[in-house]
């Protein structure tokens, strides 16, 4: 089985519209969204959840104040500023606690209780495309790896249970924790950018990355007629550092109508849009069986 | 005032409005790009006199002489940094969060500070604004720690506003950039994706119990469902920024738009008020409780 992650660095770029219509135009295919933080690919396949379970990792700090002396040592060694003094007394700002058990550990009264925490939930859904796993983390949680780490595993696992030959990711923006997390056993990085500074630039870092994992990247360019000297330079730094681009994509409203419509692209529009977007995927399939 | 440029989506318009409203502020002002994995704003408002520090996470290395292999430290660490193989210790510095733990915990004293590269902090100047920004090192998996040694410096700065271009989504990044700021504006387009995410970053956000409001940026795309939940939930629509391939264009310039589209001047003065009015009434809804507090005791 082939992995394929889609990622962009910059934000907006247009992972999901595209992970949505390669969703469409894969034979075989586990579909997999690893934004878990700002999931977006369900709301163009509206998945059937089958299977939805909690995502539990790590722990949180909670002083009981019955059981504290006020001593103070558990702020003082709090490197993440996560314990404050307020007028009922010390308290564990959730937020800010990085679940370290150093406070638990040295408190003197023992009053620092160390439950696990509840971060989120992930889920086995079928769709008209076939079976997609996703999740959605809680709002301002951590261990967004982690969950990205389950779901990979999860979705190999179903892979390799009902003989798909490939799966096919919607990752993060960005190049931190869960996109670092997004490239364990990827074989092939789609790179999604659009032809401005801003797009340029995050590509040449999530490159970089990918290049750090000896993952290959494809590019793809989107809205790609906005500015022809951009995208002259991003098709020069493609090419300087061997990554192809598979794809130039113009700007084109109906990405937004079949958004709207809930649809992915390939199925709103059977015009030229489409057709770039079948010659991508086919570019891309070459690609990654030449390896 | 501290205020946060956010939003859960990304690529909405955040780095665009920050440009912009950096460029107009009345009254001095500092520019942050806390968007450590990507950051872009100094590709908009080029920055010059720039100075670069490197900053970094302390993590533990072993003396192998002092350690009894009594495994307190291993047993204490959450993150798998540090492990008993055989008769070693090991350490695993790329999974440390820098707690300091196994220091405190050590009763050998077998443990030494070391440290990992998190990325740079670099400084400039465009025109008399300062301009600080995080760049995380390509690799480095943790943004939040690099952060918090943007906004140590930023501390340093006394006087005059702040303005946050803010990493996107709602995780514990894109919190960390709006938890000390005194108003968040939240950016979104009015698309379904857009949408989506805005309704999670405001339910990540509205918790902090800060001023928000919604800037609604290329508007006349997709639907109105963003509208139509900021009526419902009380939410008040900051601004309005039209769809205008001339504004897109403009950043696909890497100019900073209302340089170049004169006709928005108008809106992101509006905006910068209405931010402000929102940062102070807040503020003075603050004192005015701690002086009642004052006043009970």
């Amino acid at each position: 089985m082939h992995e394929i992650v889609i990622i962009s660095g910059k934000g907006g770029a247009g992972k999901t519209s595209i992970a949505g219509a390669f969703a469409q135009l894969a034979e075989n295919a586990i579909l997999c969204d690893l934004d878990v933080d700002a999931p977006d690919l369900h709301l163009l396949l509206a998945p059937k959840n089958l299977l939805q379970t909690e995502f539990r990792s790590g722990n949180e700090a909670i002083i009981d104040l019955n059981r504290c002396d006020r001593c103070g040592l558990c702020a003082s060694v709090c490197k993440f500023d996560a314990i404050e003094l307020t007028q009922r007394g010390f308290q564990v700002a959730p937020i800010r606690c990085e679940g370290c058990k150093v406070c638990v550990e040295l408190c003197p009264a023992d009053a620092i209780d160390f439950p696990e925490r509840h971060c989120g939930s992930w889920y086995i859904s079928t769709t008209r495309f076939g079976t997609m796993v996703h999740a959605q983390l809680f709002p301002g949680q951590e261990n967004s790896g982690r969950l990205v780490t389950l779901l990979k595993q999860k979705a190999r696992e179903i892979a390799e249970h009902d003989g798909y030959e490939l799966m096919l990711c919607d990752g993060a923006p960005g190049i931190g924790c869960p996109v670092i997390s997004s490239m364990a056993g990827t074989d092939l990085a789609v790179v999604v950018t659009e032809p401005t500074p801003s797009g340029r630039h995050d590509l040449e870092r999530v490159a970089k990355l990918c290049d750090q994992f000896k993952t290959k990247v494809v590019v793809i360019i989107n809205k790609c007629d906005l500015n022809s000297d951009q995208a002259a330079q991003i098709e020069e730094f493609c090419k300087a550092n061997g990554y192809p681009v598979i794809c130039h994509f113009p700007h084109d409203h109906a990405v937004t109508k079949a958004m709207v419509k809930g649809q992915v692209i390939t199925e709103y529009d059977s015009g030229p849009a489409s057709q770039l977007l079948e010659a991508a995927w086919k570019n891309m399939l070459n690609i990654l069986h030449a390896n | 005032m501290i205020y946060a440029i956010a939003s859960g989506k990304g690529g909405t318009g955040k780095t665009t409005l920050a440009a912009s409203l950096i460029t107009l502020w009345d009254g001095p002002v500092t520019a942050v790009d806390l968007d450590v994995e990507e950051p872009n704003l100094h590709l908009f408002l080029n920055p010059q006199e720039l100075s670069s520090q490197k900053a970094f996470v302390e993590v533990p290395e072993v003396d192998e002489a002092k350690c009894t292999l009594c495994r307190a430290c291993s047993e204490l660490c959450q993150f798998k940094a540090i492990s008993v193989m055989g008769d070693l210790l090991l350490t695993f510095p790329e999974m440390c969060h820098g707690c300091g733990g196994c220091f405190a915990v050590c009763p050998e004293d077998a443990l030494f500070p070391s440290k990992r590269e998190l990325g740079e902090v670099i400084s400039g100047k465009v025109g008399d604004i300062d301009f600080i920004m995080g760049c995380l090192r390509i690799g480095e998996a943790m943004s939040p720690p690099l952060m918090t040694q943007v906004k140590k410096i930023l501390n340093q700065n006394t006087g005059g506003d702040v303005i946050i271009d803010a990493p996107p989504g709602v995780s514990c990044p894109a919190i960390s950039a709006v938890i000390d700021s005194d108003c968040i504006v939240l950016v979104t387009e009015p698309t379904p994706f857009g949408f989506h995410d805005f309704k999670l970053a405001w339910e990540a956000f509205a918790p902090l119990g800060k001023p928000m409001g919604a800037v609604i940026n290329r508007a006349g795309i997709g639907d109105d469902s963003v509208q139509l939940f900021c009526r419902k939930n009380g939410i008040p629509i900051w601004a309005e920024i039209p769809y205008d391939r001339a504004i897109a264009e403009a950043y696909s310039r890497g100019e900073v738009v209302v340089q170049t589209v004169k006709s928005l001047r108008e809106t992101f003065a509006r905006l910068q008020q209405r931010m402000k009015d929102a940062a102070n009434a807040a503020n003075q809804e603050t004192g005015r409780a701690m002086s009642t507090e004052v006043h009970h005791a």
